[in-house]
């Protein structure tokens, strides 16, 4: 095989947009995770964020209104999430595992429910608005894509530069000092459930007006799973986080451009087994430094 | 203040001084840390009023606490393990820049002032995670100094000091409350160091206020006595003497740690001989639970032997130590003694799961024969339940412990590791405890008896041992010593030095 097509421009923009996907999922996931919550229905977050995307860039034919869209979904879907988890106590995983296989469905339901649509969204009349674009150095992106790079720059600051992000911190490894100095760490963990909604929204949103410029049935593709595993590999910080998303965006784009000599369905796993790699390969470090202490 | 069922503090009134060391002693459970946790805004109480220099408080929480010149440093610190001193002593209070952004070299410099006008010598970039318990606890001391508090709770502060740690923290208590004028209140049940540090004490029992002094006015022993108090009044016990001079417990200079690593028993010797209750007294955290746990194998032995029937049993697991002869009354009966969510009949069984009587093979279980025998128990014991089927967990505390010495006593063995038989039962069901005990002991059974209450161990004990931070310090006839003698050796009065200090 031809190794050139395998490290070519378009790989690297491939890697990017791919990337850009897991990067804004993770961002939100990392927040509930500073804030001592593991969110795992960011997937089903990100479904219901693209639906909302697509249907409202299609119904107001603007891709404003699309963005609007999923960031309220988003946000209703956080408050959500922080009802059952800090309100009532429910298992977080539980509650996440429920938000994706309810996303799934549902999603999927009101697909069909709007006539003659079925698999993935056209629409007879109208068109589905995408994102703007940008050009860097000659290549052509997403709006969505430099605004994820800002975003890892803005949830760094805020994390380890300012008290807000130290109390979203405290709030997680240790509720009951913030408690005890008078702030409410379930204030805090609203703020994050919220704040990881809309990045999901976000994140749903370029998904279905940006790296493609419409709604299909699943179409997150676990990527969600992917941003936790980022996540959990990046220990929560945002700049390694994106690197991590990046690591899994190259392996994507590798893997479609070996499609004509591998067999597809073997490609298309590529990201995924990397993905497990990845986790392999922390676990394996971890353990070694619980060895050397 | 109120627990779902139980009072934590029942009518308590209480006056503490401005620049004063008021200590708060007590025994585990008897509500001191609920009583200065409504102080701190943390519980708020079901009745009554706290007046905080001279206002009425009408809101609690730790905010209102705070804004009123109230600190507290609890037993498990408030602090963020992987934040620094610095992030942790401002928290929620942090120095910015732009209105933003925290300001690490202000939030540094504050520390460094804190540190110069109190002298608690901390670095104010070190990781919390990092640095020893004794620093972290001037950690949360700078923390309630730095919001401005006047009033200083300190909840058990010693207890996870060493001693060394411990005079350094008592200087510096000594030197905030001359130099600056401040009122420290210190929770603790180690009489010792109520002596050493308060002007004044007050002394809680059963959610009670039962006593306050001028420490100067009162001793260790009379501390002691209140801490424990209370007569019950109940018909003495049936004793058959059948004594069997053979030892069936024996454990020779054990030594075991707690759960910190340091030492708890330390070197302690004793022998129970057949058809004997020995008792074992100390205000609690004296190795005896740490004891306990090493006898019947849930804690490592560091050295020394435990023998049962004569066979060593040191270091071998608690299903072998069983095997050897040996049923065990654990102290806490809801986190060892039962499974709160199974029935009464499935914990009446285990441990008998095996036998040929309810199983067949390791698949199938006789459920008549188990029915049967979990009722038979359940009459016999008078466990009061609407049936055997009913989930643990849903009796009463007296119910509860019947299940669990119901379990252990069905065992007969000849040998009885009891801890706390008794605690928070009615009275009803404690008569019924130790009439059952008393005819273990009058069937020969060698018992091995821990109890923080003192009637207890008076009425059931043929010998009693008394314990000082993990040493034996005396050992008595019942009959031939008073209580407030005992309690001298409790507090760790040694037989040797007794007469020369009475």
């Amino acid at each position: 095989m031809d190794w050139s097509t395998v490290f070519s421009l378009s790989t690297l923009t491939n890697t990017i947009n791919t990337a850009t996907i897991v990067i804004l999922a993770g961002l939100g996931c990392l927040m509930t995770d500073q804030a001592g919550m593991m969110n795992i229905g960011i997937d089903g977050m990100m479904t219901f964020g693209a639906f909302a995307a697509v249907i409202g860039s299609w119904a107001c034919a603007s891709w404003e209104m699309g963005l609007l869209f999923a960031l309220a979904v988003g946000l209703v879907l956080g408050a959500f999430y922080g009802l059952f988890v800090i309100r009532f106590k429910s298992d977080e995983f539980i509650i996440g595992v429920a938000l994706n296989i309810f996303a799934a469905a549902m999603t999927t339901f009101m697909l069909r429910s709007i006539p003659g649509q079925k698999g993935s969204f056209h629409p007879a009349t109208g068109a589905v608005i995408k994102l703007p674009t940008i050009t860097i150095a000659g290549m052509n992106f997403s709006m969505m894509v430099p605004l994820s790079w800002l975003l890892v720059l803005l949830a760094w600051i805020m994390i380890y530069r300012t008290p807000l992000g130290f109390w979203l911190h405290a709030s997680g490894e240790h509720p009951d000092s913030l408690r005890s100095v008078g702030r409410s760490p379930e204030k805090m963990k609203y703020l994050a459930s919220l704040m990881c909604g809309a990045l999901c929204g976000l994140s749903g949103a370029y998904l279905s007006l940006g790296y493609l410029s419409t709604f299909t049935e699943n179409m997150s593709a676990s990527r969600g799973y992917v941003a936790v595993a980022c996540v959990i590999f990046g220990r929560s910080n945002p700049p390694l986080v994106f690197l991590a998303a990046l690591l899994f965006g190259f392996i994507d784009a590798a893997g479609q451009r070996m499609q004509g000599v591998v067999d597809p369905y073997l490609t298309a796993a590529l990201p995924y087994v990397g993905t497990i790699l990845m986790m392999v390969i922390l676990a394996l470090r971890q353990t070694r430094r619980k060895k050397a202490h | 203040m109120q627990f779902p069922d139980a009072l934590a503090n029942d009518d308590v009134s209480l006056d503490i001084h401005r620049g004063e060391i008021f200590a708060l002693v007590g025994e585990n459970g008897a509500g001191k840390s609920t009583l200065m946790n409504i102080l701190y805004g943390m519980c708020t109480p079901t009745g009554g009023e706290v007046i905080v220099k001279g206002k009425r408080v009408q809101r609690f929480s730790p905010a209102d606490a705070i804004a009123a010149g109230i600190g507290m440093v609890h037993q498990h610190f408030m602090l963020v393990p992987s934040f620094t001193v610095a992030q942790n002593i401002v928290l929620n209070d942090e120095p910015r820049r732009h209105g933003l952004f925290y300001d690490f070299r202000a939030a540094n410099a504050t520390v460094e002032r804190l540190v110069a006008e109190y002298g608690l010598r901390v670095n104010a970039e070190d990781k919390v995670q990092d640095i020893s318990v004794g620093l972290q606890q001037r950690v949360e001391i700078l923390k309630t100094l730095h919001r401005g508090a006047d009033v200083l709770i300190l909840d058990e502060p010693t207890a996870v000091l060493t001693p060394q740690e411990t005079d350094e923290l008592f200087d510096v208590i000594r030197r905030i409350v001359r130099e600056k004028q401040m009122t420290v209140i210190i929770i603790t049940h180690k009489l010792y160091e109520v002596m050493a540090i308060s002007d004044r004490v007050g002394v809680m029992r059963a959610g009670k206020l039962v006593g306050v002094c001028e420490t100067k006015d009162v001793n260790e022993r009379i501390l002691a006595s209140m801490m424990v108090g209370k007569e019950v009044l109940l018909d003495a016990l049936e004793r058959i003497d059948d004594h069997d001079a053979t030892p069936a417990i024996e454990v020779r200079d054990l030594h075991v740690a707690d759960n910190r690593g340091l030492p708890a028993v330390r070197g302690l010797s004793l022998k129970v001989e057949r058809g004997e209750i020995l008792g074992i007294a100390g205000i609690e955290g004296n190795g005896q639970s740490e004891l306990i746990e090493a006898i019947t194998g849930m804690r490592p032995v560091d050295s020394g032997k435990v023998f049962i029937q004569g066979q060593d049993v040191t270091g071998k697991n608690p299903r072998q130590i069983r095997a050897a002869g040996l049923a065990h009354v654990p102290e806490d009966r809801l986190s060892t003694g039962v499974s709160a969510q199974a029935s009464i009949t499935e914990n009446l069984l285990v441990g008998k799961e095996k036998d040929a009587r309810f199983s067949i093979g390791k698949f199938h279980m006789k459920k008549q024969a188990v029915h049967a025998y979990a009722q038979e128990v359940f009459d016999r014991f008078d466990i009061r339940a609407a049936s055997v089927d009913k989930a643990v967990g849903s009796l009463s505390g007296g119910n509860m412990q019947k299940v669990v010495v119901a379990r252990e006593f069905s065992f007969d063995t000849p040998v009885l590791i009891i801890s706390q038989p008794t605690r928070g039962v009615d009275i009803g069901a404690m008569d019924f405890i130790h009439k059952q005990i008393m005819d273990k002991r009058n069937q020969s059974c060698a018992i091995l008896l821990v109890s923080a209450d003192l009637d207890e161990l008076y009425r059931l004990s043929d010998r009693m041992v008394t314990v000082y931070e993990g040493q034996i310090t005396g050992e008595f006839i019942p009959s031939q010593i008073e209580k407030t003698e005992l309690s001298y050796y409790m507090t760790g009065g040694r037989k040797e030095d007794a007469n020369e200090k009475r």
